[in-house]
């Protein structure tokens, strides 16, 4: 792991003058703590013994089932024996991606892409072929040339990683007429599917789409978490594999934690029992469609002529392409300065692609904050486009370490 | 052992944050062993209540970078008449605007690169292309390209081809609006550290940078084991003492106090070129001025904690 320029900006974005479009942190205030609180007391009083204890890394059995209902809602028929409890979804990632990948191993994945994923891609060695999206999500016809050149090239292809909901970092999902097509090219060349799915809940209008994993049981292992419709702090995700991949993927849970903390889990079982979880997401896909709202209407008002973004139906991100010419991570300096942060295009791309484009998270400011953290954006990248015109076209500065914010980047 | 208790300045607004907080946490640690009492202040909105309210004995700078480098925070503590560690805020001015620090030490004497300081507006008026040209044309290549002001090597590059200066040009201009090139000169890359004793301004040994990848750049600086560093430096004694003059003299005539950083080249001629200097150093895990002071057989608390009663006692 290098030291990064680009990371050791983000240091600012915690800071209360500085508007941070740059992280992922998830609007927490909406919680109920109070009556939390009790609970988390209630699960130490009653069941402390079996919280603070050991657990199987398969996961506490009643939370399996209960996860089972939450997938429910996705047109997911699970049974709670093929549901892993991992620490976060980053964590079942990284094991799908040990158990699956030796080195030189190809992995498709949308381009740009969740930039967690591709760290653990590039930690067992993975090459990652990005794979072309537009508004309707991953392109089919792109996947088959994509898959073809792989297989010329005499490359093994693991996995395709997939967000088809509310893409982090593009924004967009996966239109429903694709996804039986993007199932059958995978199938059809023995290409398991890897569906990441965070913020499937939280569609602005309501609609939750079916997921992969409901269609074809077979070839999908299924990413969830609890981290965005819940808690991100406690930890909790998942992963629903088919049995033999499962079997895999309890051994390398406890060789990696023995087990996933108890006392979380049973903290997630408690509040599915005992909250309206569902209202819940209701409350947090109000709050973050109020923040989408914010973002896509400053946007409009403010960005120079030659920017373009999607409005997303979900999830936390919008994906801003900005005017020819400008490097946005060569800018992100300018944006510290004028007391914006945001998170440039290059880190969620494993080829160095993605020097005009930015993602804005709207997920944890408030909408005013957001109005103007955009309007200072703006502005930015108006001084940015008056350096470019003195300068001439340039091309991007190579600059090691990451470049996405950790993720307590507010 | 000094029962003083001290507030340690570090983080900020500025591009240095992330380094300016791990300086201060060191710092602060050092101080507590040998038993001071300390508290750890970021300089936010708060600083005067919390001046107005505490009233360290001191306050110490840990901030890179902006306005703890550049006088604003030392004009703050002036006016509250709060003792503190460091340069004071009109010679701080000086040598935080490093062409002003360059201009002023090359008439007193000293040796520096040859160099250009152009804001981005003139590169917009007359066309880029030929300013650069003309750039080139006086200072030569490589060329070194630095915003004026800031530290930790953000927005600094090496430019090795003509054709490379936009691209370095609007990676520099990022980071402020004025850009100072400077030729580059190729040896021995050294930072030398100064502090004030109660015999006048002494360098500590000599630290030896040698960046792997050639350039001493923020990756380079902050990654371990991405560059070797040689403390005491690898010169003979003639150079060694050579480094440790100019580093002195620079603090001198710069009006610094207290502590100084000098970066500088030693050219294979044996001449001593000055490339800046830093009234607020790294004190971080990888940075410079600790391994100048463990190399001298000190430690950064005494060190510090010697430099804080100076403060009081002024």
């Amino acid at each position: 792991m290098t030291a990064s320029e680009i990371r050791a900006l983000f240091a600012v974005a915690s800071r209360p003058e500085v508007v941070s479009l740059a992280g992922g942190m998830p609007h927490l205030a909406a919680l109920p703590l109070e009556s939390l609180s009790a609970e988390v007391a209630d699960v130490v009083a009653t069941e402390g013994l079996v919280a603070l204890q050991y657990g199987s890394a398969h996961g506490v059995p009643e939370l399996r089932e209960q996860i089972c209902d939450v997938m429910a809602l996705e047109g997911i028929k699970a049974h709670p024996d093929d549901v892993v409890v991992t620490v976060g979804s980053q964590m079942g990632l990284d094991m799908v991606t040990r158990i699956f990948c030796d080195p030189g191993d190809v992995v498709l994945a949308e381009g740009p892409s969740y930039v967690g994923a591709l760290g653990s891609f590039a930690a067992y060695q993975a090459q990652v072929v990005h794979v072309g999206m537009d508004a309707d999500g991953l392109m089919p016809d792109a996947l088959r040339e994509a898959v073809a050149s792989v297989e010329r090239s005499g490359r093994r292809i693991k996995f395709l990683y997939t967000i088809p909901n509310f893409h982090n970092p593009a924004g967009v999902t996966l239109a429903v007429q694709r996804r039986a097509e993007v199932l059958e090219i995978c199938r059809t060349h023995g290409i398991l599917v890897v569906e990441d799915n965070p913020y499937g809940l939280l569609g602005f209008d309501g609609v939750t789409y079916p997921a992969l994993r409901a269609t074809d049981p077979d070839n999908v292992v299924y990413l969830g978490s609890f981290s965005k419709t819940f808690a991100a702090g406690l930890r909790v995700g998942w992963v629903l594999a088919p049995h033999a991949v499962r079997e895999k993927l309890v051994l390398a849970a406890e060789s990696a934690t023995l087990c996933p903390p108890t006392l979380n889990q049973l903290i997630v079982s408690r509040y599915l029992t005992t909250h309206d979880w569902k209202g819940q997401i209701k409350t947090y896909r109000e709050a973050y469609r109020e923040r989408r709202d914010a973002a896509i209407s400053a946007l409009e008002q403010h960005m120079p002529l030659g920017s373009t973004w999607n409005k997303p139906n979900g999830g936390f991100y919008v994906w801003v392409t900005v005017p020819e010419g400008i490097d946005t991570k060569a800018m992100l300096p300018r944006a510290i300065t004028q007391r914006v942060a945001y998170a440039s295009g290059t880190g969620f791309y494993a080829d160095g692609l993605g020097s005009r484009q930015l993602r804005i998270s709207y997920c944890y400011p408030t909408p005013e904050r957001i109005r103007e953290g955009v309007r200072r954006l703006a502005n930015v990248i108006k001084d940015e486009i008056e350096l470019h015109e003195t300068f001439g076209p340039t091309v991007g500065r190579a600059v090691s370490g990451p470049h996405s914010p950790s993720p307590d980047t507010a | 052992m000094s029962n003083r208790w001290v507030a340690v300045l570090s983080g900020g607004l500025s591009h240095e944050r992330e380094v300016s907080l791990r300086s201060g946490r060191r710092l602060s640690a050092a101080l507590r062993s040998v038993g001071l009492v300390v508290e750890e202040w970021d300089a936010d909105g708060n600083l005067l209540t919390r001046l107005k309210e505490h009233r360290p004995d001191a306050v110490v700078v840990a901030l890179h970078g902006g306005e703890g480098e550049n006088g604003s925070v030392q004009t703050i503590l002036e006016l509250m008449n709060v003792p503190f560690v460091g340069t004071d805020s009109r010679a701080c001015r000086r040598a935080w605007d490093k062409p002003t620090a360059k201009g002023e030490l090359a008439r007193a004497g000293l040796v520096t690169p040859d160099w250009a300081v152009l804001p981005h507006a003139t590169f917009r008026e007359l066309g880029a292309q030929p300013v650069l040209d003309a750039m080139v044309e006086k200072l030569g290549l490589p060329l070194m390209l630095k915003p004026d002001q800031g530290g930790s090597a953000l927005g600094a590059q090496v430019v090795r081809d003509a054709a490379d200066l936009p691209t370095a040009m609007v990676g520099c201009l990022a980071y402020g609006n004025t850009v100072l090139a400077e030729r580059f000169v190729e040896g021995v890359e050294v930072a030398v550290a100064v502090v004030d004793g109660p015999n006048g301004p002494y360098a500590l040994p000599p630290v030896e940078i040698v960046p792997e990848n050639g350039v001493y750049d923020y990756t380079a600086r902050y990654t371990a084991g991405l560059t070797d560093f040689h403390a005491p430096a690898r010169l003979d004694e003639k150079a060694a003492q050579a480094v440790g003059e100019l580093a002195v003299s620079a603090h001198r005539l710069l009006g610094l106090r207290d502590v100084s950083r000098t970066d500088a080249i030693v050219a294979p001629d044996g001449t001593v070129n000055f490339l800046e200097v830093n009234v607020s150093p790294g004190l971080t895990e990888t940075s410079l001025l600790p391994m100048a002071v463990e190399a001298a057989g000190q430690s950064l608390g005494d060190i510090y904690a010697d430099l804080i009663e100076r403060a009081v006692t002024r």
